[in-house]
């Protein structure tokens, strides 16, 4: 078996398929970064799988997952002002959370240097929206370069890392879901591992670093500056690229995602329009932009999500007084959705249809059935959803929040009507909850999701007295972005440490009313829920399940996982449906005469659905030996 | 399947088939077999219990790891709504789809509100697409995580993918995995071709 770890620290020139996350951890290694820090979230977190691939003994870098973005860029920044070369990556909301910290780096002289990565997701593949990320370079005057495939993400971290370090200014690298995780065969640089001098260089006499009223205006005017500097570097810059198709009409600008998509759209055409394909996104090379307007008739802006590029552009054209007929966003569809090469064909298409003409596809009237992602079998929260959507009339309001649990959304449990972002559930149900008396309010919230941002909403609702439910779906890990540790799991990345009780912390707090129950005690959690709603003031519900993915694997690597199956007696079951429809587990089947069987393909054998049997007519199959 | 200048392989399943092993097994032992290719997962939500899907694409002149609807030379699929799907969707006129026939019911299905994917309506789909369809099952496999493996047994078996060899899929196989887990792969793989 090949080991990630070791190939990510050989010192020779070498050659292997990895994904984009994978080609970044190299890039880190090979760059000298010290300090790596991280929240959890797609599309980013196989970075971290490969950082865990290293040893901890191994690893020429300190990692964290800390417990939300801004701090992790908080940590890194305080690394990198004492002199070490550091870097946070995150996803594309997680800037959402940084930001308060994020837009003051630009002010301040990074001594060691620091490299944001920012994973945005166009698609909303695993978000809550498709937000650009390229508008926090106009607003934080912060450098951007953006790859488009995984050995551009490797060299432009690299790039970004020299830059970053000299002129002691941050740098942002932003990636997508689809730079993130393609897959390509990368050639990597052999490297000398680094001798790291780890005297702090921390100093306040030399350094200003607290921008407080007219003090800001020094650290602002140098930002600017940098950034002004930066413009002759972006010319230059080796990551712009010209593709000379020899076509004096016809120009295309674009970037990342989208350049690869459309140089598989233009393949096998024949008349192809140039291509100029940025890599230094922010500040735009303007030299070298205002040259390739100069020389087409028509140049297109192809860029997914927002029209970024087009507006700096069309103020380039503008002041250089250049005539060329600029193309940028057709329609409101143009804004939306990944720009996957059937996407830019169409787009495309708007623009040029001669030269980009739609393709003639079969189509089928009736589609194969949508398969969103569901909870799965065994899990904790499907339970807790049963068994609370029993204690609550229909009229009572649930608040959803960020995390596996959101699933909970879908039929049949439609429990977590509103969603806004992670860790809102508390003070938006809490907004929901003024001049109600009629309508409970029940916001759900995970246990790694309230370490993160859901701390704030919860201490107001006990600071302002309000009036509503909380139910901490916990299950003792980061569930959705692949089982990561939080404050509350006895570990963090490195090492075990001293869990914090989530029931002890709330108890600390001063909520006077905290149950906590195990999910598949199923009727107990009705019983408490009806209690809890009916209180005045706040109450919490801990309803606590592990994570029966992650214990499922774990047991199975211990050789400790019994191969227990759930079977129905069909001499018992009248076909009242309870299970497969109400309960909802997947591992249920259904046959056109309404006969109820299990799938042994997903049944995990963990028995959450024997109590739902009005009858009686789940039963345990009990494997005789362990399996693997 | 002719050995053109690009092949696209589309990979469709549900979360928790191990739809990502095969996908690996597939682009490193296409690169073992010397082979220029970009590869694409589902990572994040879809994992879980959603439909899932990966991409392969091989030879010069790609660039995007990403397919376009109606290119994909083969789709191989590991149940049967996601093989439908796969082939109205990402199959291109005359390709091939190779299927392992099981079935993990959508919510539509369990809730009686539309009706299970059969044998008949992917063989229907392929026809309007004139395209080639392989069934695949093996009895008694015991450990349903190695339903991959009987598919990429059958791909080698028919020399559908003519470029790649059994050593390509095998040293790919010991890339990825060690121990109890290699060993029964390896032997299944094996029992498979004989």
């Amino acid at each position: 078996m090949k080991s990630m770890g070791d190939m990510l620290l050989r010192e020779n020139d070498f050659s292997e398929i990895v994904m984009g996350n994978t080609a970044l951890v190299r890039a880190m290694i090979e760059s000298g970064t010290r300090v790596v820090t991280s929240y959890p979230g797609s599309p980013m977190p196989e970075t971290a799988e490969a950082i865990r691939s290293i040893p901890k003994e191994d690893r020429p870098f300190y990692f964290e997952f800390s417990t939300n973005e801004k701090v992790a860029t908080e940590i890194a920044f305080g690394a990198s002002v004492n002199g070490h070369f550091s870097t946070v990556f995150f996803k594309s909301v997680g800037l959402n959370v940084a930001a308060d910290s994020f837009v003051q780096l630009p002010l301040m002289k990074l001594k060691g240097g620091m490299v944001v990565v920012i994973g945005d997701d166009p698609g909303a593949n695993s978000s809550q929206n498709e937000q650009d990320n390229r508008h926090y370079a106009h607003l934080s005057y912060m450098p951007v370069f953006e790859p488009s495939n995984p050995q551009e993400v490797y060299e432009f971290y690299k790039e970004a890392a020299q830059i970053s370090q000299e002129r002691e200014m941050p740098v942002i690298l932003r990636l997508s879901t689809h730079v993130c995780h393609a897959k390509q065969k990368v050639n990597f640089k052999g490297y000398k591992p680094f001798e790291f001098d780890d005297t702090p260089q921390f100093s306040s006499q030399d350094e200003n670093y607290v921008p407080i009223t007219s003090k800001v205006f020094p650290m602002k005017r140098r930002a600017l500056k940098r950034i002004k500097d930066f413009q002759s570097y972006a010319d230059d810059s080796k990551l712009n690229e010209l593709i000379d198709n020899q076509n004096k009409d016809k120009g295309i600008i674009t970037m990342g995602v989208p350049y690869l998509s459309l140089r598989d759209v233009m393949e096998d055409m024949d008349d192809k329009p140039d291509i100029l394909k940025l890599g230094v996104i922010y500040p735009l090379p303007r030299k070298v932009i205002a040259e390739f307007l100069k020389n087409h008739k028509e140049v297109k802006i192809l860029e997914e999500l927002d029209n970024v590029l087009e507006k700096d552009i069309k103020v380039i054209a503008f002041e250089e007084n250049i005539n060329t007929q600029i193309i940028g966003k057709v329609d409101i569809e143009d804004w939306i959705n990944e720009y996957t090469p059937d996407k830019v064909q169409e787009v495309m298409a708007k623009s040029w249809p001669n030269t980009f003409q739609p393709k003639d596809l079969i189509r089928f009237e009736k589609k194969a059935e949508n398969r969103p992602a569901q909870l799965c079998p065994g899990c904790g929260h499907r339970s807790a959803f049963y068994a609370i959507k029993k204690a609550l009339s229909k009229e009572d309001i649930t608040v959803a929040d960020i995390g596996c649990h959101t699933l909970g959304f879908l039929p049949p449990y439609e429990m977590g009507e509103v969603l806004l972002s992670m860790g809102h559930s508390t003070s938006t149900g809490t907004g929901l909850s003024l001049f109600n008396k009629d309508r409970k309010v029940v916001s759900f919230l995970g246990d790694s999701t309230m370490f993160h941002a859901g701390l704030p909403g919860i201490v107001n609702a006990i600071f302002n007295d309000h009036n509503l439910t909380l139910v901490i779906m916990e299950n003792d890990t980061t569930a959705m972005t692949g089982h990561q540790n939080h404050a509350g799991t006895g570990a963090n990345f490195n090492k075990e440490v001293e869990p914090i009780t989530i029931k002890e912390m709330l108890e600390g707090f001063g909520v006077k009313n905290v149950y906590e129950i195990d999910t598949y005690a199923q009727s107990k959690l009705t019983e408490i829920m009806k209690d809890a709603v009916n209180e005045e003031g706040f109450s919490v519900v801990i309803a606590t399940h592990p994570c029966m993915l992650q214990f499922t694997r774990q047991a199975r690597k211990k050789g400790a996982y019994k191969d227990n199956k759930a079977q129905i007696d069909q001499e018992v079951c009248r076909q009242i449906h309870e299970c497969v429809q109400e309960f909802g587990c997947p591992s249920f089947s259904i046959d056109k005469e309404g006969k109820v069987t299990v799938n042994d393909d997903l049944c995990i054998g963990d028995g959450s659905c024997i109590q739902t049997c009005p009858i009686d007519a789940i039963e345990m199959n009990l494997s005789k030996e362990g399996s693997k | 399947m002719k050995n053109t200048d690009r092949t696209n392989i589309y990979m469709i399943g549900v979360g928790g088939q191990g739809i990502g092993l095969l996908s690996e097994v597939l682009i490193r032992a296409a690169d073992y077999a010397k082979l220029n290719v970009r590869g694409v997962d589902t990572h994040g939500l879809a994992q879980r219990g959603g439909t899932v899907q990966s991409q392969l694409r091989i030879g010069e002149g790609i660039y995007s790891p990403l397919i376009q609807e109606g290119t994909a030379d083969i789709v191989i699929a590991l149940e049967r709504t996601e093989a439908l799907r796969g082939i109205q969707n990402y199959l291109k006129p005359s390709g091939i789809v190779i299927y392992y026939n099981t079935s993990w019911q959508t919510l539509g299905v369990r809730l009686e509100e539309t009706e299970e994917v059969k044998k008949e309506d992917i063989e229907q789909a392929a026809r309007k697409k004139e395209a080639e369809v392989i069934e695949v099952y093996k009895e008694d496999l015991g450990d349903t995580r190695m339903q991959n493996v009987v598919l990429l047994a059958e791909i080698l078996k028919r020399n559908i993918l003519p470029d790649i060899k059994k050593d390509n899929y095998i040293t790919a196989l010991k890339d990825l995995m060690a121990g109890d887990k290699l060993e029964n792969n390896l032997n299944l793989f094996n029992s498979l071709l004989s």
